[in-house]
């Protein structure tokens, strides 16, 4: 009995609090009204099984339990203004709640929970606990911080909700282009969480990048007009798409061309291809729908050899004109030196700013590789010897030693 | 007559804001304070800020009309300081952070927006 409870609170725990969060316009007082009405239906469902709409079920519960905490706070605090609001609240709440308008209270509290007033943690932290129901324990458990850190992160975050006044409200379109963008930006860290997350639990991270994914797909279907949702949830279903062949046996980073490509799920890749189509056909191209474009070219090659490269190095071009930052630049030119050769690559490599680039591992370890590849052995022991000097993670340091062995012996 | 600005700064700390018996004593220090300059009619207004974890620091980038950026938090550089403030009356934060980047401050340097506490809500 608990298992259709539990289904029904993880694929639709979401949008009943959402409902919630706009009958009561308080989060804290929505999440104790849904817990409240799940206790209930533990309670009632063995006995009087499952009601024919378990989401509907709930939240008519929910409000009720809201209402009476409405009621009694009112009638202790005895105030007119109080007893207003709650007129109010008890008219909306008599509503018949319809589908469109579960969807619009979902939408508004993706844009609540991702608001660029709150920290970007903060904002990961309450997308997943709000709109996910993942729980405190489980986002630490990732993250790799204390359960107490999260809890305050949340707690902090929506105490900033109802204090500062940040609205529950869909953007109107001139806001759009931004909010969208901060909301995106928020999925986009939960799906690499789940993929580069330092030393956190594999199951753990795994399970991230699902929920990411979900996300993504609960922004397409939120927001049908919006290529780089699209863009966003193929780039996530193709790069999930090669989680088993990332890590070999022992644990240890297996690089793209290394990667034993039977263990990619092709469909996933297929489905990615087809959600990134549908996407470009409104030709307004943006920075997600250029790396999904890529993970998909990358995904599609049977082997290392047979990649697109010069398509691959044509979209890293065009991603560099929408978001020139070292990590595209640096991602070009690693693309640029397997279509024009290593040298070419490493020409673009050199254009770069040093002091933009030089703590970052990924930049000089793709030096090392393009340094090896035009017979300067000796200089790209020195960039892995530097990229060694700023790699944060095990995993990484211990292929990077391999590397730089295999090298200079 | 010249008119000041008295800026008042101290601990944030929630746990002392948590014993209500300390916050109502002080509170009522600040009800003396508020009676006796308003009685001396030196008193032209006032306001007490919300904790600074309600902040948002807001920065326009490349002036007037540029893009705007949003930080959680309160300004926390010390090279700048303190030069002026606006009190402004709007429906949420959206339109606060709006007002907010119009203040050419904004561009200049940066303007912290915090909610002020409304005493009718406690």
């Amino acid at each position: 009995m608990t298992e259709p409870l539990h289904r029904v609170v993880r694929h639709e725990g979401g949008s009943v609090l959402a409902t919630l969060v706009r009958l009561t316009g308080d989060i804290s007082l929505a999440e104790d009204a849904v817990q409240d009405a799940v206790e209930e239906a533990l309670r009632r469902w063995p006995r009087e099984g499952v009601p024919s709409n378990p989401a509907g079920w709930l939240t008519v519960v929910a409000r009720n339990r809201a209402l009476d905490v409405l009621r009694r706070e009112a009638k202790r605090t005895q105030k007119e203004g109080d007893a207003v609001l709650l007129d109010e609240v008890t008219a909306s709440f008599r509503e018949d709640t319809t589908d469109s308008m579960v969807r619009d209270d979902m939408l508004r509290l993706v844009f609540t929970c991702c608001h660029p007033a709150l920290s970007m943690e903060s904002r990961v932290a309450l997308s997943l606990r709000i709109l996910c129901g993942v729980s405190t324990v489980e986002i630490a458990r990732v993250f790799l911080v204390p359960d107490a850190t999260v809890g305050q992160r949340i707690s902090r975050a929506k105490k900033k909700i109802a204090s500062a006044h940040i609205p529950y409200r869909v953007p109107a379109d001139h806001e759009l282009p931004d909010r969208l963008a901060s909301v995106l930006v928020v999925v986009h860290a939960i799906v690499t969480a789940g993929h580069h997350s330092p030393e956190g639990r594999l199951d753990a991270r795994a399970d991230l990048a699902e929920e990411g994914i979900r996300l993504a797909r609960l922004l397409c279907d939120l927001m049908p007009d919006e290529p780089e949702c699209a863009g966003l949830l193929a780039l996530a279903l193709a790069t999930h798409a090669r989680r088993d062949a990332r890590l070999d046996a022992d644990g240890e980073l297996v690089l793209l061309p290394q990667q034993d490509r039977s263990r990619w799920r092709l469909d996933e890749i297929r489905e990615a291809e087809a959600v990134l189509d549908a996407a470009i056909h409104r030709r307004r191209a943006g920075p997600y729908q250029l790396q999904a474009a890529i993970a998909c070219l990358h995904g599609l090659a049977a082997t290392f050899d047979d990649t697109d490269w010069p398509q691959i190095a044509e979209l890293y071009r065009m991603l560099e004109r929408l978001q020139p930052t070292p990590v595209t630049r640096v991602n070009r030119a690693v693309a640029v030196g397997e279509a024009e050769g290593a040298a070419a690559g490493l020409r673009l490599l050199d254009d770069l700013d040093e002091a933009e680039v030089e703590s970052w591992h990924l930049y000089w370890s793709a030096r090392a590789e393009l340094l090896v590849r035009v017979g300067r052995p000796a200089d790209a022991v020195e960039a892995f010897e530097r990229a060694l000097a700023c790699t944060p993670n095990d995993s990484d340091r211990r292929f990077l030693q391999r590397r730089r062995d295999e090298v200079s012996g | 007559m010249p008119r000041y600005a008295a800026l008042i700064y101290g601990d944030e700390n929630p746990a002392d804001l948590g014993d209500a018996q300390q916050w109502a004593a002080i509170m009522n220090e600040y009800n003396d304070f508020g009676a006796t300059a308003g009685a001396a009619g030196v008193l032209a207004g006032g306001e007490a800020l919300q904790p600074t974890t309600t902040a948002t620091t807001v920065h326009v980038n490349g002036g007037k009309g540029g893009e705007v950026l949003t930080t959680d938090g309160p300004f926390a550089e010390t090279k700048e300081v303190l030069g002026g403030f606006y009190l402004i009356d709007c429906a949420d934060l959206d339109e606060a952070i709006r007002w907010a980047a119009q203040i050419p401050g904004a561009w200049h340097g940066r303007v912290e927006v915090r909610p002020v506490v409304d005493f009718t809500q406690q």
